[in-house]
């Protein structure tokens, strides 16, 4: 059968292809970024904890031959640095926003200096679900195959926002981000809760670098996030500091990041490295949409920002 | 004060000069061995560019006195002066080789006028005897020889008759290497097509297996590629079960099942050649190219599912080109957009200058170049 040729319905398949790849990495650096910043710290380093993530995930497959521990590992390491980034704002007159592009820089060097030797051995992958048995068009089926990692992050995002919203946990997270001065009335520990949230968010991060490394696009080198980690950062901004709206973003840029390649793969080749851009123009549209100098942005958690 | 730290500095540079001279003199007592540099602008077991460079140094390493500096990851700015420098100052190198593009000009070059003495050998810049110094040079293999034998490898395999190619930029090298796969896939299967994606630059792995999967659901079942690191693109067509085609340096290891062969360098021909001619007292080329036949490229041994027939036909191309009787470009040859780029009983030989500075796609390749 040539039921290979379905010409530019090709385009919006591969673009719902592509955000199933694509945006896992963005949901999970994302809701890591969303948590820390309800609890009112901002942590840029996510970029090296995804690198991090990804070099000691893809390390730990390769010797222990199982890559799910190795996402466990990652988001072991991630928990780490959180920790770090967190300790380290706790102490008096440090900047969150200085000490993340420090634990950023870090993350990334480090990740590239221990990584050295995992370049060139192949590690076990991740492998996929395949959820499109239903369909006999192939590229469906393709575009179906689905990793787990996915499937958690969606939930993740919707357990957050549920956890967030509903329980006395999320309560207390918001509090701390909202005002410091009714967490303390309520007896939260302020500097716990951040610790904690940042620490978790981190995880999240680890776990996103570990889809990098150990799914897709699946091997270790240096050029393998390319600003995911900063992007995803960006994106909590936009979606509004609501788990839910960092789904829809993520799946939004994985979209777009796959539009250059399946519009050149059907013969729109026109103007490519314009098409190529799409994700970062998409985040300055956004960006732009949603700032405006007379208001500030609403659900932005109160404290976020506040030097102390 | 200013000049008082001027002074200083100065006094402080000399004096570091001046024992860098005393540790030269001092090897120079013993049987001084020749020092050669290699600068890599990526890690050098990337499976690719920079491991096909690394290989060969290493092959140079088990030479008798001959002495191998590397550094890895410079990128194409200042900071590969500064490691010029140092590998000239501190290791007393006298034979350079930094391996990137973007190396040759303006750095290299300004390197070679600050230390005349010293050899500088890049890859693939487009040295020119009026304008440049002649302690530089260039040499670069012809590896679109090894493209068009793969690409008839990958014409007699092929099922669906769809091919891809997934590139970084549309520069002459990288069209020259679409091209030369898809006219040898054509001349064994003339209704073979090219599927061409540039990712936009030479590292970008996610857009790498991005562009894959896309040209898969396309229903292309042979890819090969010209970036950095041809890894993800392999083990991602790998995993879909389909076929490959290597570049830079073998890849069988990733794709046991669906690798067919591959364009691979073979710089240790040139590197041992250049650094022979050191010893001897001599002074490497200043432009040298070669392909198949002066053994700067050759293709991966053939994988398992690469058919007799295909063998057989490729060693017959092969010997024509090694003879000479065989010329890739010739007439008439007409680009994607129906336009005559090489009129009929035209043949260019491979040093034709015509052909480094390419700028169209051949008949058969689906893509465009901007």
């Amino acid at each position: 059968m040539d039921g290979s040729d379905i010409g530019l319905w090709g385009v919006p398949l591969a673009m719902l292809a592509g955000a199933i790849r694509v945006s896992t990495p963005f949901i999970f650096v994302s809701l890591g970024e969303c948590l820390t910043e309800r609890s009112g710290r901002i942590n840029l380093g996510l970029e090296g904890t995804l690198m991090m993530g990804a070099m000691s995930a893809y390390g730990t497959a390769l010797l222990s031959g199982s890559p799910w521990l190795g996402v466990l590992v990652a988001a072991f390491v991630g928990l780490l640095l959180g920790a770090l980034h967190a300790g380290l704002c706790q102490l008096p007159k440090v900047n969150d926003i200085a000490t993340g592009i420090g634990l950023m820089l870090f993350g990334t060097g480090l990740a590239f200096f221990l990584g050295k030797p995992y370049i060139q051995p192949k590690a076990p992958n991740l492998g996929a679900l395949d959820l499109g048995g239903w369909s006999s068009i192939p590229q469906v089926q393709q575009a179906l195959q689905v990793n787990p990692l996915f499937i958690v992050g969606i939930l993740l995002a919707f357990a957050l926002a549920w956890a967030l919203k509903n329980t006395r946990w999320g309560l207390i997270v918001r509090l701390a981000g909202e005002s410091v001065d009714a967490a303390l009335a309520i007896g939260a520990s302020v500097g716990r809760v951040r610790l904690l949230a940042t620490a978790v968010g981190g995880a999240f991060a680890g776990i996103g670098g570990a889809f990098l490394s150990l799914y897709y696009p699946g091997s270790w080198n240096e050029g393998l996030s390319s600003g995911q980690g900063l992007m995803a950062v960006a994106l909590v901004i936009f979606a509004r500091w609501d788990p839910i709206r960092c789904l829809w973003a993520s799946l939004l840029f994985g979209a777009a990041g796959a539009i250059s390649p399946a519009l050149q793969s059907v013969g729109v080749t026109q103007g490519y490295y314009l098409f190529s851009a799409a994700p970062y123009v998409l985040t300055l549209a956004l960006m732009i949409a949603t700032c405006s100098p007379a208001r500030s942005l609403r659900g932005a958690p109160g404290e976020l920002g506040a030097v102390k | 004060m200013i000049d008082k730290f001027n002074i200083g500095r100065r006094a402080l540079l000399g004096g570091a000069a001046g024992a860098a001279a005393f540790g030269l003199a001092g090897g120079a007592q013993a049987q001084k061995p020749l020092v050669v540099g290699f600068i890599y602008v990526g890690p050098r077991d990337d499976y690719g560019y920079n491991q096909a460079h690394a290989e060969a140094a290493a092959v140079l390493k088990k030479m008798a006195g001959v002495k191998v500096v590397e550094e890895e990851k410079v990128p194409e700015t200042v900071a590969v002066e500064k490691s010029m420098e140092s590998m000239i100052n501190m290791d007393g190198a006298t034979l350079l080789f930094p391996t990137s593009f973007g190396y040759f000009d303006p750095h290299m070059l300004r390197m070679a006028a600050k230390y005349p003495k010293i050899q500088f050998r890049h890859c693939g810049g487009l040295w020119n005897q009026a304008k440049n110094p002649m302690n530089t040079g260039s040499y670069f293999g012809y590896i679109d020889e090894a493209q068009y034998l793969a690409g008839i490898v990958a014409g007699m395999t092929t099922k669906s008759g769809k091919l891809g190619f997934v590139a970084a930029k549309p520069i002459p090298q990288v069209l020259r290497n679409i091209n030369a796969f898809t006219m040898g896939a054509r001349s064994v299967n003339p209704k073979a097509t090219t599927q061409v994606i540039f990712t936009g630059d030479w590292s970008l792995p996610v857009k790498e297996a991005e562009a894959t999967n896309s040209m898969i659901a396309q229903g292309v079942d042979v890819v090969t590629c010209h970036v950095d690191s041809p890894k993800v693109v392999i083990e991602t067509a790998e995993r879909a079960g389909i076929f490959t085609s290597g570049y830079h340096t073998n890849q069988a290891k990733l794709a046991p099942k669906g690798y067919l062969t591959g364009a691979e360098w073979n710089w240790e021909r040139i590197y041992v050649d250049f650094v022979e001619t050191m010893k001897k007292g001599g002074v490497p080329g200043n432009f040298v190219r070669g392909g198949l036949k002066e053994g700067y490229v050759r293709t991966s041994p053939f994988g398992p599912a690469v058919s007799e027939a295909a063998k057989a036909k490729v060693d017959e191309v092969k010997s024509g080109i090694l003879n000479g009787s065989f010329a890739i470009y010739k007439g008439p040859l007409k680009d994607n957009k129906g336009n005559t780029v090489i009129d009929g009983g035209t043949a260019y030989t491979q040093t034709e200058p015509k052909l480094e500075g390419m700028n169209y796609l051949v008949e058969g390749v689906l893509g465009a170049t901007s």
